[in-house]
């Protein structure tokens, strides 16, 4: 069972098209990553299924109910985190809970029970008097994640939830979605972090309003990146760049860490011949060449740039 | 339903009882304003210098003359006889005020043919003194009437209807406090301006710091998030009140002749009108500062020049009587005046209640139709 079917939801701002007729279906329980550079659309679409923001045209149905015609039903089945921190800075941890239940119907028993779940999930039994203005920024995302979903909703949209946090506690918060998960409860987040989506179900990928990619993450390796990946770590990486980038055999150059990753074609007959060609003609000490498997992140960076390149 | 509006007024509560710049306005400013109001203007205007121009000569109008004089407002400094060395007087700053007794004065008091009047010139420079010289002088004149009255009746057995024009809601002041005729306005500025800003700055913080948004993706209607969010400021208002009538009572001996349950429900609909407009200057403004700033002026400013508070709206321009429509606090003052001052009943003023009414849906459905486009734009 589908928990989401977009069907070309679009949304225009003025002449701007900031999501420009999207469709996909998330399964129930998964996790379904959005991923696209900053300016790609995510919130905007994240809001209009929310039913916080209505659709220019097209619509979705969330948990079976139409964001366009009834967004008061869509409302009482989700939690949603936004991308701004939008817990009260200037509540306690406490009062920012009671607030957030109180907001949801949530009264007496059920609620002292929800709040001893957020209180763990968010590592803050024994400071619950804290204000929540001054909690580091990994904890205060745990907060905010445990009160969007306070009343257990079967469905919860997190956009950019790690953005700006450190990656221990950016791990850590993969940890608690994927309990979620596992919990049944849908869940639909948005990043800007590619390698994130190695986490996700099923991901699609999105570039100026429109979906460039989507699939699970094997199914996109498979279907999208035909080529080998080599990973070359070689003593100057800028200048072995620009030589790569000129042979026949090399379809595709970027720079992964201090390492350059390369697609290449059927030209390149041994490994050895990159080794050879730095070193004899340019003098660049190559460490190491290895065939790897392909990230997502070289799949999105051969995605975007076959599109750059088409425009 | 209930549960969730109490969680917002508790949250509420607690972020003001944190927030410095909210109880600033909340209990700086009736101070400040009751202060200023009540103590600096009632003693600032006392003594005030008056030159008379008396063309008739008579027994009616020396009478007159000296109802003024022996108040303790008015201190007659010189008595001239013709309209250029009135004018000098005026001019050289000699005295602040001319009251100018026409002739036949007394005959057309007493034949009751023609509408007598007595003519006041003010020295306007500065104008919030001369608009209580004028009340003062109304008052006076006022209580020389009713004197006039008892005489007349005495005397040759008629009843004189109001011989001296004048402007009647000056019969239930007779003793010419000012401080009971500031009372009504007093409330009604520091109710709007505390409504207007406090409110205001409370919906729009949670649109700056996008808190908003997940109060928009609850179910909550934007109908509970305002009542929520209006309750504790009403409750907070009503003490306010309370304690400026406390303090006029202490203070100045102001003492309420009207029902308090009247009272109760007028200040209900004055703050429902008030806490509109906060709402509607919260739903077109993005940022705190702007709502501070166009409430403050939005608030303030009308409800101090254009509310009848000091300056007495009979006597404005007929655009500006118009334009004193758009504060709620012109309602609530005549109103209050009719509670506090003449303890009348609902049947003289419930059209202002309807006003006030009136009023506050018209802001009320203007923001809503405001919330909802922004809603789509977002
Ligand atoms: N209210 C708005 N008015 C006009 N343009 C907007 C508005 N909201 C977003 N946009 C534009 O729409 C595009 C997509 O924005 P957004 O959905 O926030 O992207 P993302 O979340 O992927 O970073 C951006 O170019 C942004 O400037
Ligand atoms: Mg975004």
């Amino acid at each position: 069972m589908h928990s989401i079917e977009v069907k070309n939801l679009r949304k225009e701002f003025g002449n701007f098209v900031a999501v420009n007729d999207i469709s996909f279906n998330v399964n129930s329980g998964d996790i379904f990553g959005f991923l696209g550079a900053n300016g790609a659309g995510k919130t905007t679409a994240i809001k209009m299924m929310c039913g916080i923001l209505a659709p220019t045209s097209g619509d979705a149905l969330v948990h079976g109910f139409s964001i366009a015609k009834d967004p008061s039903n869509v409302k009482l089945n989700i939690g949603y985190m936004s991308q701004r921190f939008s817990l009260y800075n200037d509540l306690s941890v406490v009062e920012n809970i009671n607030f957030f239940g109180g907001v949801y119907g949530l009264s007496g028993k059920d609620l002292e029970k929800r709040k001893d779940w957020v209180l763990e999930i968010a590592n803050l039994k024994n400071e619950e008097k804290v204000l929540t203005g001054s909690l580091p920024g990994g904890i205060k995302q745990r907060l905010a994640l445990g009160t969007a979903v306070i009343h257990k909703p079967k469905i919860v949209f997190l956009d950019e939830p790690t953005s700006g946090v450190d990656p221990l506690s950016r791990r850590a918060f993969w940890e608690l979605i994927q309990n979620l998960s596992s919990e049944g409860v849908t869940v639909l987040v948005t990043t800007h972090y590619l390698e994130e989506a190695e986490y996700c179900n099923d991901i699609i990928l999105m570039d100026a309003g429109e979906i460039i990619a989507n699939g699970s993450s094997k199914v996109m390796k498979e279907k999208y990146l035909k080529n080998d990946i080599l990973e070359i770590e070689c003593s100057d990486v800028i200048a072995g760049l620009e030589i790569l980038e000129k042979q026949n055999f090399v379809e595709e150059t970027s720079i992964f860490g201090n390492n350059i990753h390369i697609s290449i074609n059927k030209n390149l007959k041994e490994l050895n011949q990159i080794n050879t060609l730095l070193k004899s003609s340019h003098n660049i000490d190559v460490i190491r060449v290895q065939k790897i498997v392909p990230t997502l992140e070289d799949v999105f960076i051969h995605l975007l740039e076959k599109r750059r390149n088409a425009k | 339903m209930l549960n969730r509006i109490i969680a917002i007024s508790r949250k509420e509560v607690k972020q003001l009882l944190r927030d410095k710049r909210m109880m600033f306005v909340l209990f700086f400013f009736p101070v400040f304003l009751l202060i200023i109001f009540g103590y600096a203007v009632n003693f600032d205007v006392q003594n005030v210098r008056l030159a008379v121009q008396d063309n008739d000569h008579t027994e009616t109008s020396r009478d007159l003359i000296k109802t003024i004089s022996s108040s303790s407002y008015f201190q007659i400094v010189e008595y001239y006889d013709n309209d250029k060395r009135g004018k000098e007087i005026l001019d050289e700053g000699i005295a602040k005020g001319l009251m100018i007794i026409p002739t036949d004065f007394e005959k057309n008091i007493f034949s009751a043919k023609e509408e007598v009047k007595v003519q006041i010139l003010l020295d306007g420079v500065d104008g919030n003194s001369a608009a209580i010289i004028q009340n003062y002088s109304i008052a006076a004149i006022t209580s020389f009437n009713k004197k006039l009255n008892k005489n007349a009746s005495n005397k040759i057995g008629i009843k004189l209807e109001a011989p001296i024009n004048l402007q009647s809601r000056f019969w239930f002041n007779p003793q010419l406090q000012t401080t009971i005729y500031m009372l009504p306005g007093l409330i009604a500025l520091i109710l709007i301006v505390t409504a207007v800003i406090t409110v205001s700055l409370s919906l729009v913080r949670e649109k700056e710091r996008g808190t908003i948004e997940q109060i928009n993706v609850s179910s909550l209607t934007i109908f509970e998030l305002l009542l929520g969010k209006l309750f504790p400021y009403v409750i907070i208002s009503y003490i306010n009140a309370a304690i400026i009538l406390l303090a006029g009572y202490i203070l100045f001996g102001v003492v309420v002749m009207g029902s308090y349950w009247l009272l109760f429900v007028s200040t209900f609909l004055f703050l429902f009108a008030s806490t509109a407009i906060g709402i509607f200057i919260s739903v077109v403004s993005d940022s705190q500062q702007v709502a501070f700033t166009i409430a403050t002026f939005a608030s303030l400013l009308p409800a101090t020049i254009l509310s009848g508070f000091i300056f007495p709206i009979e006597s404005m321009p007929v655009i500006i009587q118009w334009l004193t429509n758009v504060t709620p606090a012109k309602f609530f003052i005549i109103a209050l005046r009719g509670i506090i001052i003449k303890g009348v009943g609902l049947s003289a003023f419930w059209d202002q209640w309807i006003y006030m009414f009136l009023f506050a849906t018209f802001f009320m459905l203007i923001s809503v139709v405001k919330y909802q486009q922004s809603l789509k734009k977002l």
